[in-house]
């Protein structure tokens, strides 16, 4: 099965009904069998962590800040990996830009001392960069992008450790705290660098809460309104579904291939920016790659690649998974990942389930009803002949 | 056993906005040749794929040997032996051409392949039918009839008895049309039963021994061909009479337009050049047509002229300014200082807005975006006009309102108008948008490459008149064409191509099709050309 056809593009007013139908059966799916493991590895919380999991979202206004601020880089990464497929690319590398972004983010806040908004553009930038390589890999040598990307996560995993060692005040210790393989906490490097709350983290009495979510709405409708309303955007998905006509009709392709690689690169980058410049995360030097960036794959399929979508699926995934971790201590930390990992995987069949929708909706009549409508055969073939001979 | 292998009745089927089959009957008798007339969206290819297990339909029956069968599938026809070529092929690029005649139905000792069996087989189908292929060619490397002869090998291979035709000789040369019909007609003599879909009213006159024919969806009616006549078909299909010569006045040539120089294309598949030092004008007001056998070189001459592909060598101005300049040993040195000579590669859009206008011989390949709907694709050469954007941003308006008048115009049929699928639509009317997008730019040249291909009589004629009148309107126009009769009918200068090379130049009024035929096979060629076709 080609990507093309894992990730349709819901290009026709009538099918956006029923590719939101197919994502919320899906979804149902998911909760159902997420439900039937809970029974299989402990039964006797398995109603308490299921009610948890799917209620712990909205149980309190801190437990609500927290999805939110989830859902605010998860979006971002979603909008990169769904806007590469609108163009056609399968943009697997969200997650090596997204940890370039966050580490650009955190050089400007930390080492040099910028206010949040110019670490933002920082980190817009820095994904562009990590997109860019496998854009012109594409363009320039035909090389399939989701090699070069899958090269690149790693290049960057490892570039940005090296880089963040090697920086004379970036690490947690560098500013007299005991943690050696983190970088330093925002409050006390840098607190202007820390995303406004504008009375936000008040409102809801937790310190998770700031203008990402915003923003990262924000880039949302600026997709939606770049992909379906504008020149630029009509020439991109153009390129990505057939190249050659583009190139017939005057397009640049090799260009546009760059520019849709660099455009998801900064997005997931903004992600990483997002996420780390909440001040309550610190950039930990793990030898693996960042799932944000990941996720944002069953993000964008949940949503169809539809940037407006993408604001609904990544909050539902950042719900559950929030609901997850709540699950604690009865479950233990892998079980819910796999749990979650159940019904994200599940939530991602919408477009079989759509499939399904679309015969559920306009049903074949039954065959038996139009063989009791059969006329009498010799009459049908008379009146056949006589139309022809008055010709 | 009754008279009839298949009988279709009371067909109905609908899509989205359209009804395509209504209370269509069809009765196909044993080892008849039963050809399926209709204008371009007639419902042909629905009703095929009905028969064929792709769509179910809405109201009727299928009767096998008499029989009521469901066919929910292609599996399910498979089992009743009905088999069918597609009017685009589906084959995996790939693949091999054993691999995909076997895919499916592959022979197999415990899950392992045994492809020694399945490659005698076929090579023993293919020496039967005269069906010629390479069983280890990749689908990708062949050519198009090739592709087809592995289409019907699949149905041999599957040992179908009712065999359906899809528009088969559509993509094919004169050539290769005389052995398909030739096969087909081994076929019925075998007592195979053949469902043929084609436009051209020549072929059904030859090979078919009765014809339905299908408008707007309904069954206008079935009759022997014995007993009919290219003339009353084509009232039958459209409705009305239809001009099989085409009304013009001479030409009245103005300046030129068009100048081409010493042009010289490498070509992809071998190492010779594909274009061999052409030159010749194109002036306003002419239509010249670039007549020759598939793959003599038109292909990449076009690419060239249009900026698809880069050429080695030559120069081509349009209305005087250049748009290609590569160096060339006797052709450009001559103009003296070396920055002169500077290589000139005009991009596409640029050719595009200085006038030059291009109906490609790939349809789905290079014309259409098939996930674009009809209006997207309507604009695609001028959505950057400031008529169809304001400040980057598309003006849907007046793309739609554009649209619903190309539509209207040039007869687009489709389910839902401007927002259809360009995927969904008939292969006809897929080009019909192509050739009213590109005639509706007003070119100063248009290049219109087989515009013809798969159009059923009546758009055939609405293109030809279009044409005539842009070169009436004083445009120049370029066609290449492999059809004889388009050939001389059309144009008003004929330049004949053979292995990349120019051999001939004719006023279409002083050479018969038979002696074009000569020159077109190589058989014939002018000996001072350079002075005959400079004109
Ligand atoms: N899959 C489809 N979805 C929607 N409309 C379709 C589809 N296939 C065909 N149609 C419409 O049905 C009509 C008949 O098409 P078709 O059978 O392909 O015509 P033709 O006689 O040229 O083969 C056309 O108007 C076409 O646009
Ligand atoms: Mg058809």
């Amino acid at each position: 099965m080609k990507l093309k056809q894992l990730f349709p593009r819901s290009r026709f007013q009538g099918a956006g009904f029923q590719s939101f139908l197919a994502s919320a059966v899906s979804i149902g799916f998911g909760l159902v069998f997420g439900m039937i493991l809970l029974v299989c590895f402990n039964i006797s919380y398995s109603g308490q962590g299921f009610i948890s999991l799917i209620s712990a979202g909205f149980s309190s206004s801190d437990k609500f800040a927290k999805v939110l601020y989830q859902a605010a880089p998860l979006i971002m990464t979603g909008l990169s990996v769904g806007f590469a497929f609108q163009t056609g690319l399968f943009n697997i590398g969200a997650t090596g830009q997204y940890t370039v972004g966050s580490a650009f983010a955190l050089i400007g806040a930390i080492e040099l001392q910028l206010p949040w908004y110019v670490c933002l553009l920082l980190a817009m930038v820095g994904g562009a960069i990590w997109g860019v390589f496998p854009g012109l890999f594409k363009a320039l040598f035909n090389v399939h992008e989701v090699i070069t990307s899958i090269m690149f996560n790693w290049i960057g995993v490892f570039s940005v450790n090296f880089v963040i060692v090697n920086l004379s005040q970036m690490l947690a210790k560098d500013w007299g705290l005991a943690q050696m393989d983190r970088t330093a906490p925002l409050d006390a490097a840098n607190p202007s660098a820390i995303l406004p709350k504008l009375g936000l983290d008040k409102l809801l009495g937790s310190n998770y809460m700031n203008i990402g979510i915003f923003i990262a709405i924000l880039f949302a409708i600026l997709m939606y309104i770049i992909l379906s309303k504008t020149t630029f955007g009509y020439e991109l998905k153009a390129c990505g579904f057939n190249r050659n006509a583009s190139e017939y009709a005057g397009v640049n392709s090799k260009r546009s291939i760059v520019f849709s690689m660099v455009i998801a690169g900064a997005l997931s980058g903004l992600g990483g920016g997002l996420y780390y410049l909440a001040g309550t995360g610190q950039y930990s030097l793990l030898k693996a790659l960042a799932s944000m960036g990941f996720n944002g794959i069953p993000v964008a399929l949940l949503a169809s690649s539809n940037p407006l979508g993408t604001i609904f699926s990544a909050l539902f995934i950042s719900y559950i998974q929030v609901g997850g971790d709540s699950m604690q201590p009865e479950f233990v930390r892998e079980i819910i990942d796999i749990i979650i990992s159940v019904i994200i995987y599940l939530s991602a069949f919408s477009l079989l389930m759509r499939s399904v929708i679309a015969k559920w909706i306009s049903p074949q009549k039954a065959v038996a009803e139009v063989e009791q409508a059969l006329p009498d055969e010799t009459a049908a073939e008379n009146s056949t002949e006589s139309e022809a001979t008055t010709l | 056993m009754g008279e009839y292998v298949i009988e279709m009745l009371n067909i109905t089927k609908d899509f989205p906005g359209i009804r395509a089959n209504d209370d269509i009957t069809l009765r196909l008798r044993r080892g008849e040749i039963h050809a399926l007339l209709g204008e371009n969206g007639a419902g042909k290819s629905t009703l095929m794929s009905v028969l064929f297990g792709l769509y179910q339909p809405e109201g009727g029956v299928i009767k096998k040997d008499g029989d009521v069968v469901h066919i929910k599938d292609p599996n399910d026809a498979n089992a009743l032996h009905i088999g069918m070529v597609h009017q685009h092929f589906k084959l995996v690029e790939i693949f091999t051409v054993l691999e995909n005649i076997i895919l499916g139905v592959e022979p197999n000792k415990m899950g392992f392949l045994q492809k020694k069996e399945a490659h005698r087989r076929v090579v023993e189908l293919s020496e039967r039918y005269g069906l010629k292929i390479d069983p280890d060619a990749l689908i990708e490397d062949i050519s198009v009839g090739m592709q087809q002869r592995v289409e019907i090998l699949k149905m041999l291979y599957r040992d179908n008895e009712i065999l359906i035709f899809d528009e088969p000789t559509a993509v094919l040369t004169p050539q290769e049309i005389d052995e398909l019909m030739g096969i087909m007609r081994s076929f019925a003599a075998e007592g195979k039963s053949i469902l043929f879909i084609t436009h051209k009213l020549n072929e059904i006159m030859a090979v078919a021994d009765r014809c339905t024919v299908l408008r707007k969806g309904k069954c206008v009616g079935t009759v022997d061909v014995k007993d009919t006549d290219k003339v009353k078909l084509s009232r039958m299909m459209v409705g009305r009479d239809v001009d099989f010569i085409v009304e013009k006045d001479d030409a009245k040539p103005g300046k030129t337009v068009l100048e081409i120089k010493n042009l010289t294309v490498p070509s992809k598949a071998h190492k010779n050049n594909a274009v061999k030092n052409v030159s010749f004008n194109v002036r306003a007001g002419e239509i010249v047509c670039l007549a020759g056998i598939e793959g003599n070189g038109q292909t990449e001459f076009v690419y060239a002229l249009t900026g698809l592909e880069k050429p080695s060598a030559g120069r081509i101005t349009l209305k005087g300014e250049p748009i290609v300049q590569i160096g060339h040993k006797r052709g450009l040195q001559s103009s003296a200082s070396l920055d002169k000579t500077k290589p000139i590669l005009m991009p596409i859009r640029h050719r595009s807005k200085l006038g030059m206008s291009h109906i490609p011989e790939d349809r789905q390949k290079y014309g259409l975006v098939l996930d674009y709907s009809l209006e997207e694709n309507l604009v695609l050469q001028r959505y950057w006009e400031p008529e169809f954007q304001n400040k980057g941003f598309i003006r849907k308006d007046q793309v739609r309102e554009y649209a619903d008048r190309l539509i209207r115009q040039y007869d687009i049929r489709s389910g839902q108008g401007p927002v259809t699928p360009a995927r969904s639509m008939s292969g006809g009317n897929q080009q019909k948008a192509i050739v009213a997008r590109e005639i509706d730019k007003n070119p100063e040249l248009l290049v219109a490459v087989q515009p013809t291909r798969g159009l059923d009589v009546g758009a055939i004629e609405y293109i030809h008149h279009q044409l005539i009148a842009a070169r009436d309107n004083g445009k120049a126009v370029l066609l290449v064409s492999l059809e004889l009769d388009e050939v001389i009918n059309v144009s008003d200068r004929i330049l004949v191509m053979y292995e990349g090379e120019i051999v001939g130049a004719f006023d279409p009024k002083d050479i018969t099709v038979q002696e074009l035929g000569l020159y077109m096979a190589g058989a014939k060629r002018q000996s001072n050309e350079s002075e005959a076709y400079s004109a």
